[in-house]
């Protein structure tokens, strides 16, 4: 985990339609390792995702400022040409929902064999028995006959294993997956996240595992990276910041939990809302909400301290 | 629409004949269609041929629909109208399909400025009745029955267009166009294989329900003068040349007046009951 790192993110800045929503996010991620990204909804996980990928519909969204590297490569800079290469072929992504991820007039088959045809120029049969083996791979029965089926024909644990197959057909180095998860069940959820880490170690790929799920990452991630409001409030090690969260918010997001808390007892909730990317105010953004707020933490914004534990807080826990 | 889009051919079309006024539309349309396509063989008269018979003769067994000014069969016309009129009408609606699919699809895929002159283009296009329009466009491009297709098909671009335009910008937010872009896939390649085939239940009510309004419209055209010309055989240009002797000899406006109108319908019903069909909201009950 010392060496270069696969993807680099620095000082990322978003604004959608002129609005800030990402400011100064920096976070890397090395070869085959796994980072989690969490936070609240909207609070800009996959906004960053899709700045990574260059996804980010323009307008209204826009890269302000920062670098994205992947693999030394300054993603922002890249032309179109040279993006649609990258993408489906060294980067994969996977989406929220595979109920409306999927194409419903294709065949599955066709819509994995799509990324072999675009990056690899495989041609139809050749396309096929890469396909039926992929379907093989993410663990769904009898693959080759699978391959005719259409969307609406599968349940919503096989449409995300087969949302999976796409975006692993060209092995990328790097696998985005934005809340693979949420919208399945509970025992559902665990296949796929196993099948995602198996097919981590087989691939030897990097994973960008965003959720707002703490206890997946607790399991699944390596490193953890938490944000607020469109910034990184702290980035450490899994079982350091489990053990030990520093930042105040990812403190109370913690406690939110409810493996953190005895049976029968009402779950803790942190007060109050994210404030809008529109009123977000010159100091930490959750101070307003914050139970250890300093008088400095509503006008001076805290820097982000350096690795291993990242923590960008005045008043941090012991 | 995502059960409609992938229905089997044959089963689309036992649907589509499962209700009566479809099944009706569809058993007229296969008559004329017939007609039309063995119109030499099944026409009694050459239907250019004058003095087959006495001028205005009313029907009679040996031409059922009696014959014109100049003693032509109106039968044998008729059929030969139908050829004219049904080639026209898909002609019309091939060209405003197309181009209106292509120009609506694009400009919203593309978005931003393009799609907002896109959009004024097709708002100016449509503050011009259809049919000024295609008479518009007759007068640049000169009459006869292909300059008439030609006007009536581009004067029919933007309301296709119009209704393609707001079906893919639902497309376009839906998030499998998004795991096309991830996967590297560019933007000719989600036009084509990812929104066209998405778009093609709604391209195909809207061809069917435009194909009677078509043949009207190059009939109307006819009627005018503008489109297709004497001698032809065209329904519009028969009306219109009946049209004086409606109160001696009323066959020869009843005729054509009626195969215009049972082309138009039997169009219509099948395209309703297609539109009934393709609709994802009313197709699980019928």
């Amino acid at each position: 985990m010392t060496d270069a790192p696969l993807l680099a993110v620095e000082g990322l800045s978003v604004a959608m339609g002129g609005v800030p929503v990402l400011e100064d996010v920096s976070f890397s991620i090395a070869p085959g390792e796994t980072l989690g990204l969490v936070g609240e909804s909207g609070c800009g996980k996959s906004v960053t995702a899709l700045s990574i990928m260059r996804l980010l519909p323009d307008p209204p969204g826009r890269i302000t400022a920062g670098r994205i590297l992947f693999d030394g490569v300054d993603m922002t800079s890249l032309d179109i040409k040279a993006l649609r290469a990258i993408r489906g072929d060294r980067i994969g992504m996977i989406f929220q929902e595979p109920m409306t991820s999927l194409n419903p007039v294709f065949t599955i088959g066709d819509q994995i064999g799509e990324s072999l045809i675009v990056h690899r120029g495989l041609s139809g049969a050749a396309a096929r028995a890469e396909t039926a083996r992929l379907l093989d791979l993410v663990g769904i029965p009898a693959a080759k006959k699978q391959l005719g089926r259409y969307p609406h024909e599968l349940s919503g644990g096989q449409r995300q294993r087969v949302m999976i197959a796409i975006a692993l057909a060209c092995s990328p180095r790097l696998l985005i997956a934005d809340e693979p998860t949420t919208a399945l069940d509970v025992t559902v959820q665990a296949q796929i996240l196993d099948l995602i880490g198996r097919l981590r170690v087989e691939f030897g790929m990097a994973v960008l595992l965003i959720t707002h799920d703490l206890g997946v990452v607790a399991e699944f991630c390596d490193r953890v990276a938490v944000m607020y409001a469109g910034r990184l409030v702290e980035e450490a090690p899994s079982a350091r910041l489990f053990a030990n969260p520093r930042h105040r918010y990812t403190e109370a997001l913690l406690h939110t939990m409810p493996a953190a808390n005895p049976p029968g007892r009402k779950l803790p909730s942190i007060s109050g809302a994210v404030p809008a990317p529109a009123d977000r105010g010159a100091g930490c953004i959750f101070a307003p909400r914050c139970g250890f707020a300093l008088p400095r933490c509503a006008s001076e914004l805290p820097p982000l301290t350096d690795p291993p534990h990242r923590l960008r807080c005045w008043n941090p826990a012991a | 629409m995502s059960t409609a889009a992938i229905l089997p051919p044959r089963r689309l079309i036992a649907r589509t004949l499962g209700a009566p006024g479809a099944m009706a539309g569809s058993v007229i349309l296969v008559v004329l269609v017939i007609g039309a396509v063995f119109a030499s063989l099944l026409s009694p008269y050459d239907p250019n041929a004058t003095r087959v018979c006495p001028r205005l003769a009313a029907p009679s067994l040996a031409h059922l629909f009696g014959c014109d000014l100049f003693g032509r069969d109106i039968f044998s016309r008729i059929l030969h109208g139908a050829q004219l009129s049904l080639a026209v009408g898909l002609l019309t609606v091939a060209i405003s399909l197309v181009a209106g699919t292509i120009f609506g699809m694009v400009i919203a895929f593309l978005g931003g400025r393009i799609d907002r002159i896109g959009v004024r283009m097709l708002d100016v296009m449509l503050g011009f009745p259809a049919i000024v329009l295609a008479i518009l466009i007759v007068a640049v491009l000169g009459v006869g029955a292909f300059n008439a297709a030609l006007a009536v098909g581009i004067s029919g671009i933007p309301r296709i267009a119009r209704v393609v335009r707001s079906a893919t910008l639902t497309l376009v937010g839906r998030e499998f166009v998004d795991s096309a872009r991830a996967v590297g896939a560019g933007q000719t390649r989600i036009l084509r294989r990812h929104l066209l085939p998405n778009l093609m239940p709604i391209v195909i009510v809207l061809g069917s329900l435009d194909l009677g309004t078509a043949i009207l419209s190059t009939a109307t055209l006819s009627f005018l003068g503008l489109g297709a010309q004497p001698p032809q055989a065209e329904w519009g240009a028969m009306l219109s040349a009946g049209r004086e002797f409606m109160r001696y000899a009323p066959w020869t406006m009843i005729f054509p007046g009626l195969a215009l109108f049972l082309a138009v319908m039997s169009v219509n019903l099948v395209g309703d009951r297609l539109s009934h069909i393709l609709d994802p909201r009313a197709s699980k009950h019928d």
